[in-house]
C-alpha cells in the first residue's frame, strides 16, 4: 500500500527524560479545562450551598440571636454536603472513557497525577465554598469575629474534605450505583473535620485564642495531602482492573 | 533474533468461573505483529488487559522488554494499550486530550506534534473541536493519533479492535503507523475479526476455538 505521505516520521529521536513536574501541570491543566468545559458540575455545589444557607433565616427564625449561634455550624454542614455533591462524578466519567485506564497505566508516579486531580476539583469546588461562606454568613448574623476564623478554618478544612472524599470516590469507582455508598462510607470521616471547624468560629466568638484549633486543621491537612492520594491511587488500580 | 519485546508463557486466566485460556505460550520480537482472533466472548480483551497489566488474576508469566511484569511495575512505561475504551474524554478537544497522552508520561507537549499526529490519522484541523462533536470513527482516529505521537517511544504496541469504526481510508492509514512500527523495530499484538494482509510478518493466534477453514 502506498498511505499518506509521512510528515511525522516514527523515528525514536532523543526523547527528553520523563518529568513528574510535567505530570502534574498537565493533569491540572487537563482538569482544569474540563471543568471549565462543564460549568453546571461547578455551579451546582455552589447554588446547593447558596440555596440551603438562604433556607435557614426562612425555616428556622429571622432573628439574629436565634440565628447567630446556629451560624458557623450551619455554614460548615451545607459546605461539607456540597463537596459531597461532586465527588461521585469525580473518577466515574475518566473510568467510562478510558481515560482512567490509561492513567494507571502511565502516571509514573500515579501519586503526583492524584494530587493534581484533587487540587482542581479543590480549586473549583472547595475554594468558591471558601470564599462565599463569609458572604453568607451575613444571612445568618454570623458574628463579625467569627468571619475570618470560619473562613480559615474552610481554607484548610475544605482540601481535607476533597481529599477524603477522594479516597471514597475511588474505592466507589467500578460500582454502578456508588452514590449513596460514598455519602455513608465518607461522612463518618468529616466529622472530626467538621468539629474542628465549626469550634474554630464558635471559640472566637468567646474571644478564645483559635490559632491552636486551627493549627490542627492544618496537621489534618498536611496529612492527608501526604496519605489520601496513595490511598486514592491504590484504590484507583483496584477499581481499574475490576474490569 | 534478539531478546523478545513480549514473553508469554503457560498463562493461564479464568473469568467468573470460567476458562478463558490455559498454557497459551508465545512471543513477539521486534519487527513482529500477532493478530489475535477468535469469537466473541473468547478472551481476546483478557489476554491483552493481562499483558498490560490491567487484569492482575492470571497465572503464568508474562514477560514485557524483558522484565517479568507485576502491578505498578514501570515496565509498562515501554508499552502503549489502545483498549476497547478510547481514553479520549468527550467534552475535550482532540488537542486537549492528546495534550494530556503526551503529558501523563511525563513528557512535553507540542502543538505540531499534535497537529501533525492528528493529520496522520487524517484529522488535519480538528484539535480544537471537542470530542463529543466527533463522530464515533473521528474518535475512534483521535485515540490512534497516539500511535503516531507516543507510540515512536513504545517498543509494544496492545491494541484492542483497533478497526471498529473505522472506514476503509482509516483503516489504511492505521495499518501504515502499524508498519512503520514494525520497521522501527517494535512489535504490534492486535484483535480484530477482519483478515488483514497488509502487514509484514503477522501471524494469527486463535483463541478459543479455531474454526476449520482457517489456514
Amino acid at each position: 500500500m502506498t498511505g499518506a505521505p509521512v510528515s511525522a516520521p516514527l523515528a525514536l529521536g532523543a526523547l527528553p527524560e520523563p518529568r513528574p513536574g510535567r505530570l502534574f501541570l498537565g493533569q491540572l491543566r487537563r482538569d482544569l479545562a474540563l471543568a471549565v468545559r462543564q460549568p453546571a458540575e461547578i455551579a451546582n455545589p455552589l447554588a446547593f450551598f447558596v440555596l440551603v444557607i438562604t433556607l435557614f433565616p426562612l425555616g428556622v427564625s429571622p432573628e439574629r440571636e436565634t440565628l447567630a449561634p446556629l451560624a458557623p455550624g450551619v455554614l460548615w454542614i451545607a459546605a461539607l454536603l456540597a463537596t459531597l455533591l461532586g465527588l461521585e462524578a469525580l473518577f466515574r466519567r475518566d473510568r467510562d472513557d478510558g481515560t482512567l485506564e490509561q492513567l494507571v497505566l502511565r502516571a509514573q508516579p500515579l501519586y503526583l497525577a492524584v494530587l493534581a486531580r484533587m487540587l482542581a476539583h479543590w480549586l473549583v469546588t472547595g475554594l468558591p465554598l471558601t470564599l462565599l461562606a463569609p458572604v453568607l454568613g451575613g444571612l445568618l448574623a454570623l458574628p463579625a469575629e467569627a468571619r475570618w476564623p470560619l473562613t480559615a478554618g474552610l481554607a484548610l478544612g475544605t482540601p481535607i474534605l476533597v481529599l477524603l472524599g477522594g479516597v471514597g470516590a475511588a474505592l466507589t469507582v467500578g460500582l454502578r450505583a456508588g452514590g449513596l455508598l460514598l455519602a455513608l462510607l465518607i461522612l463518618p470521616l468529616y466529622v472530626p473535620v467538621l468539629i474542628l471547624g465549626v469550634s474554630a468560629a464558635e471559640l472566637a466568638v468567646v474571644r478564645i485564642d483559635v490559632a491552636g484549633v486551627l493549627a490542627w486543621l492544618g496537621a489534618g491537612l498536611a496529612l492527608a495531602v501526604t496519605a489520601a492520594p496513595f490511598a486514592i491511587a491504590g484504590a484507583l488500580r483496584i477499581g481499574v482492573e475490576a474490569g | 533474533m534478539s531478546q523478545p519485546l513480549l514473553e508469554v508463557s503457560a498463562l493461564r486466566c479464568e473469568r467468573d468461573d470460567r476458562l478463558l485460556f490455559e498454557a497459551l505460550s508465545f512471543a513477539l520480537g521486534a519487527g513482529e505483529a500477532l493478530q489475535l482472533r477468535g469469537p466473541n466472548g473468547a478472551g481476546k480483551t483478557t489476554l491483552l488487559r493481562c499483558i498490560a497489566g490491567l487484569h492482575p488474576d492470571h497465572d503464568g508469566t508474562i514477560r514485557v522488554l524483558g522484565a517479568e511484569h507485576r502491578a505498578g511495575d514501570p515496565a509498562r512505561a515501554g508499552l502503549l494499550f489502545v483498549g476497547h475504551r478510547l481514553g479520549v474524554s468527550a467534552p475535550l478537544t482532540a488537542g486537549e486530550n492528546l495534550r494530556w497522552h503526551v503529558e501523563v508520561g511525563g513528557r512535553p507537549a507540542d502543538d505540531d506534534a499534535v497537529e501533525a499526529a492528528l493529520e496522520r490519522v487524517g484529522l488535519a484541523g480538528w484539535a480544537d473541536v471537542p470530542c463529543q462533536q466527533l463522530s464515533a470513527g473521528q474518535q475512534r482516529r483521535v485515540a490512534l493519533a497516539r500511535l503516531a505521537l507516543v507510540g515512536p517511544a513504545m517498543p509494544l504496541w496492545l491494541l484492542d479492535e483497533p478497526f471498529t469504526a473505522l472506514d476503509d481510508r482509516g483503516i489504511a492509514l492505521v495499518l501504515d503507523l502499524l508498519g512503520e512500527r514494525l520497521r522501527t523495530g517494535g512489535a504490534v499484538l492486535f484483535t480484530t475479526h477482519q483478515p488483514v494482509s497488509a502487514l509484514p510478518s503477522l501471524t494469527t493466534l486463535w483463541i478459543g476455538a479455531a474454526p476449520a477453514e482457517a489456514a
